[in-house]
This record gives structure tokens, C-alpha cells and sequence, in this order.
């Protein structure tokens, strides 16, 4: 399957299972409120441009807002960790040349620890960002602290059942080809 | 000059950056404070499209609850009949009335409209619902929302041609107009965020005795709802002890977990008090 097929199908399934599941679901607290379409970022190639994953990001988190009629509250808070993605691939990847041997970031083309060093932070930074907008609105910013860690620690639960369901096959490529 | 361009260059992808999130803010606070802009109308009508599908499915599983309060509600109507009330005076006859139906129909003030729901959410900070009724089936903004058993669902903010978007009581922003239905005594009901299904009822004196299971009605005194619809019952009262009001909880009486279809309010007689009102700001300022 081509890359961008595949990530057409990952943008509309990412988008539906995030309105029509995880808002769908009663809420275990008012402090959780779980996320996971976000990945859709996190799973994009290592090749792709910086400015093309920000423009996707955006139209991702646009796409839910669109949905949960929050126009700009899930862009930016995409568009915030399409921004710093490659910075921590940068930082995190332990195998020499994984950019280039693998296609998109995963268990197995970073190892376990580095990739999931680089989701939690992500997961972090856009729960925080995107409640630290909610709160601007309202105030009580000692809530705002507790649902985004909460929320975070929900969110990482469902990624990495997500992640050791669909177990993504990565192709070795050698770079001599 | 060309420094500049040089800066450009090395900084473009933090510029790019920025931008994208300058554009996502505005969004955000734009919509926040108007709650219609120029794209919603069009996401609004695509969106509504995918959560119709989806509700074709999802209102199956809700048919029974949906028929239940349908029969709860034509209950309460059929008691209301004529017919169930028979005075035994002598004085009771049949009498016909001469008012014309166009002069009754000049005094409605008034009329409910129906519509299914498509998208609900409970468990966001700002909840919305979505309705398949929009401005060609006779949508306007800010008309009052109600459950099938005519509670309170909340105000209609944006429409679409066939579509529209409801505010919902949970809503952090959703401010109503209501009074206490034993003393009369009126204040506002908003959300705090914390649980669906439970709102909070403010500006009521501590002089006032309020019980536990006391009926919340609406005041009137805005025109999107008429006087004495059911907003909630009493759950618990909390003595603030740094203001002379309670904070009361309210359980609502809609059940925003299984919103199939609601009624949109119209009020008929909404210009002439609005006129009025402009006309006396006009002369104080």
C-alpha cells in the first residue's frame, strides 16, 4: 500500500475513533478525558518535510474541531507537537541510521524506551497546551495541572494497547540499495 | 534588506510555526466570543452529514428510552384534555366561540418546532448538540432548545442550511435565567465543568429556605423560553460561607446521555420587546 493511501485511511480512522468512541464513552471522571488521533502525527514518516507534517497537523486538528465545535483548539495544540516532533527524533534515536533504514517512527525502527520516551512527552505537551486553552476561558489553573496529567496517563494506556494491537510492520531498508 | 531575507530563510520553518498557530487562536477566540463564523457554516453542514449516518445506527440502540418518554409525555398531554375535567354545576354548557382562528393565531407567541438530533456530546468541557433542522426548515439564532418532556436543552448559536448547532446546558458558558418554583425567588443557572447532568444554581439568598428536591423552573424572563418549563430538581445546597447566596447543585431534568429528538422554541413576538429595548438605550445614552 503507498504511503499516502495509507496515511488517508490512518487520518479518516484516527479522526472517526476519536469522535465517535472516546466522545462517545461515558467519562470515568470530569478530569479524564482520553485522546489518541493525535498519533496520526506521531506515526507520519521521518522523511516528510516540517512544513508539510505542521500543514497536516492542522488540518487534522481542524478536522476534530470541526466535530467537537472547538474551531482552533485541537489545531493548535497539533500544530505545537508537529513542530517539535523533530526535534526529539533528533535527540531520541539510539540506532544509527534509523531515519534512513525505516520508514515512521515505531517500536521497533527507535526501540521501546526512545519511542516511548517521545510519545509520553508529546502526549504531555499537547494535553497541556490543549486544557491550558480550555482554562483560559474559565480559570482554576490547579485543575487544569491534574486533568492534563491525568488525562495524559489515560491517553498513554490506550496508545500503547493501540500500539501492541496493531503491531505496524516496518521493512529494513538497506541504504546500499 | 538582505539580512532580512537571510533571517527568513533560517528561521522560516519557526516563522511557518508561528503563523499556523496565529491562525489556529484566532479561530479559536473569534469563535469563542461569536460562535458563527464564515467556516462553520460550511463544517457544520459536512459534519452534520457524517453524524446523521452515524445516528442512524446509534438511534436504535435508543428506540425503547426514546418511546418511554414519548408515552411519559403524551401522558401529561392527555390529562390536559378537556375532557378529563367535568364540573357538576348546571351552569356548564356548550358554548361556541366567536373569535376567529386568524386573530388567535396573530396571538401566539410561542411555537415548537421538532428536530432530531445528530451529534450530542456530555463529556467535553463545552458540550454541543447538533440538530438536522437548520435555516431552510425555519432556524434562527438564539432559540430555546427542550427534551421531548419540554425541559431545558439549551440555545440554538449557529445555523447552516440544514443543520444547526445547539449550546447545551453543559456549556460553560450557558447562562440561564431561573427561579425557584416554591418562593419565586430568581437567579442564573450555569455549568462548572465538573459533572453532566448536574448544574449549578446561583444568586439565591441564605433568607430563602430551599429543600432538597425543589423545583427549578424558568423565570421568563428572557425570550427564549417561556415562564415555568422544567430546568431541574434541588440535589444539594452548599453554604458558601464568604457570600451571602447558596451555591446550589441542580440534576437537570433532560437526560443528556439519550437526546433523540428535541423541540426548538419559537418565539413569535420576539421583536417588538427587542425594539423597545433599543429605543430606551438609545434615549439614556
Amino acid at each position: 500500500m503507498s504511503n499516502l493511501i495509507k496515511n488517508i485511511i490512518r487520518f479518516t480512522l484516527f479522526i472517526f475513533i476519536q469522535v465517535f468512541v472516546l466522545n462517545q464513552v461515558p467519562p470515568l471522571h470530569h478530569l479524564v478525558t482520553p485522546y489518541i488521533y493525535f498519533l496520526f502525527i506521531l506515526w507520519l514518516p521521518f522523511k516528510m518535510g516540517r512544513r508539510t507534517v505542521m500543514i497536516l497537523a492542522l488540518a487534522l486538528g481542524f478536522s476534530l474541531d470541526c466535530f467537537t465545535k472547538t474551531y482552533g483548539l485541537h489545531a493548535a495544540s497539533c500544530v505545537l507537537i508537529a513542530y517539535l516532533r523533530p526535534f526529539l527524533i533528533n535527540l531520541l534515536i539510539s540506532q544509527e541510521g534509523a531515519e534512513s533504514n525505516y520508514n515512521e517512527p515505531s517500536i521497533k525502527s527507535m526501540g521501546f524506551t526512545p519511542y516511548f520516551t517521545y510519545v509520553a512527552i508529546l502526549t504531555l505537551l499537547h494535553h497541556s497546551f490543549l486544557f491550558f486553552l480550555e482554562t483560559l476561558e474559565t480559570g482554576g489553573y490547579f485543575y487544569f495541572v491534574l486533568k492534563a496529567l491525568l488525562s495524559s496517563a489515560i491517553s498513554l494506556l490506550l496508545i500503547l494497547l493501540t500500539e501492541l494491537l496493531f503491531v505496524r510492520k516496518q521493512r529494513f531498508r538497506t541504504n546500499t540499495v | 534588506m538582505r539580512n532580512i531575507f537571510i533571517f527568513i530563510r533560517i528561521y522560516f520553518n519557526l516563522l511557518f510555526f508561528l503563523f499556523l498557530m496565529g491562525i489556529s487562536l484566532f479561530m479559536l477566540f473569534n469563535y469563542n466570543r461569536y460562535h458563527h463564523t464564515v467556516y462553520s457554516a460550511t463544517a457544520g453542514e459536512i459534519t452534520g452529514m457524517i453524524n446523521r449516518q452515524y445516528n442512524d445506527v446509534e438511534y436504535y440502540f435508543q428506540l425503547k428510552k426514546t418511546n418511554d418518554s414519548l408515552v411519559k409525555a403524551n401522558e401529561i398531554l392527555y390529562n390536559k384534555l378537556k375532557q378529563d375535567f367535568e364540573l357538576p354545576d348546571t351552569v356548564t354548557r356548550l358554548a361556541i366561540d366567536s373569535i376567529r382562528i386568524d386573530t388567535l393565531l396573530q396571538q401566539r407567541k410561542y411555537l415548537y418546532l421538532p428536530a432530531k438530533v445528530v451529534g450530542n456530546s456530555v463529556n467535553l468541557s463545552n458540550n454541543y448538540l447538533q440538530l438536522h433542522r437548520g435555516l431552510q426548515q425555519g432556524l434562527v439564532k438564539d432559540m430555546g432548545v427542550t427534551d421531548i418532556n419540554n425541559s431545558v436543552v439549551g440555545t440554538v448559536v449557529d445555523v447552516s442550511t440544514n443543520y444547526s448547532v445547539v449550546m447545551s446546558l453543559l456549556h460553560r458558558q450557558s447562562n440561564i435565567s431561573a427561579k425557584l418554583k416554591k418562593t419565586g425567588e430568581t437567579g442564573s443557572i450555569i455549568w462548572d465543568g465538573l459533572q453532566p447532568n448536574v448544574m449549578v444554581f446561583k444568586d439565591i439568598s441564605k433568607e430563602i429556605k430551599v429543600n432538597k428536591g425543589d423545583t427549578i423552573i424558568t423565570s421568563g424572563f428572557s425570550d427564549k423560553f417561556p415562564y415555568g418549563l422544567l430546568i431541574g430538581t434541588v440535589k444539594e445546597i452548599d453554604d458558601d460561607k464568604t457570600s451571602s447566596t447558596y451555591i446550589i447543585r441542580v440534576k437537570t431534568a433532560a437526560n443528556f446521555y439519550n437526546l433523540q429528538y428535541v423541540y426548538v422554541i419559537n418565539n413569535q413576538q420576539k421583536e417588538e420587546p427587542q425594539q423597545l429595548l433599543k429605543n430606551v438605550k438609545k434615549t439614556n445614552e
